[in-house]
């Protein structure tokens, strides 16, 4: 038997990760995949939690967030390609035409 | 106790793969440690008794998104990341294990003041015992009967999605 606060540990951890990544890394593509860790490490809160009350419903939500996750993905990669497309580059620092 | 093994052999895995994503420096060398950390997740969730829930991490994170992800890295030929001469780097060798150690001591600490850590789940109950719990029929017929509605309007938001990456993703013609 494996104590629940084990699970919402390693879901921390990979939270973090993907927070460290997001803000660290400077290639919109790798700060992509440190969003889907962050979803992943949710996820496993959502399981782990089901699996603790007994209850269904948080497969459901975890169903759901896979499905905002695929839509995200593809939106985020047309994103990713047009930007590519119009400044030649992958580095978020030189997509600065916001920028004050 | 098996259970346990299982677990701290997956979850070891799993941050493995979680810090190799923060330290490799090319995109695709990332992308692949994040399947790993998929593979190893599903397996976790198997260990709390959601088939369904495995299944679909499989076929749909581990397998679409990132074939996505892998393809779009390749299409657009993605080197190596390179780094404007701004910010610390002592910063970011020291803050980041500071912040994922940080919040998982933060989590346990949670965890133990609220009791949570003397529940304990998993298991043989779980992976013998239940028979209905997480399964492909239970799932089913709580997403068609009770939340018809909410999985009736995420058909919608995918329709969305395909209309918007490809409206975005498509060439200027002059």
């Amino acid at each position: 038997m494996v104590p629940l606060s084990y699970y919402l540990v390693l879901s921390a951890i990979l939270f973090a990760c993907g927070v460290a990544g997001f803000l660290v890394k400077r290639n919109i593509i790798t700060i992509f995949l440190s969003i889907e860790l962050m979803l992943n490490g949710v996820n496993l809160t959502f399981v782990a939690f089901a699996a603790q009350l007994n209850k269904l419903e948080g497969h459901i939500f975890v169903f759901f967030v896979m499905v905002v996750a695929a839509a995200e993905a593809a939106v985020g990669l047309a994103i990713i390609i047009a930007v590519f497309r119009t400044r030649e580059t992958l580095n978020v620092d030189r997509v600065n035409l916001l920028k004050l | 106790m098996l259970a346990l093994i299982l677990f701290f052999i997956f979850a070891a895995l799993c941050v493995g793969g979680a810090i190799n994503l923060l330290v490799q420096k090319h995109p695709i060398n990332s992308a692949l440690s994040l399947i790993v950390v998929m593979g190893s997740l599903a397996l976790i969730y198997l260990l709390l008794g959601a088939e369904f829930v495995a299944a679909v991490q499989v076929i749909v994170y581990a397998g679409a998104v990132m074939v996505l992800f892998v393809f779009v890295i390749m299409l657009l030929n993605a080197g190596e990341e390179e780094r404007l001469p701004h910010g610390s780097r002592v910063a970011t060798m020291l803050g980041v294990p500071a912040l994922i150690i940080g919040l998982g001591i933060a989590a346990a600490v949670v965890s133990h003041l609220t009791g949570l850590d003397r529940i304990a789940i998993g298991g043989p109950t779980v992976m013998n015992g239940a028979d209905v719990f997480g399964n492909p029929q239970a799932i089913g017929r709580l997403l068609f009967r009770d939340y018809l509605l909410p999985f009736e309007v995420t058909s919608i938001l995918i329709l969305v999605a395909i209309m918007g990456a490809v409206v975005l993703a498509r060439r200027e013609e002059d």
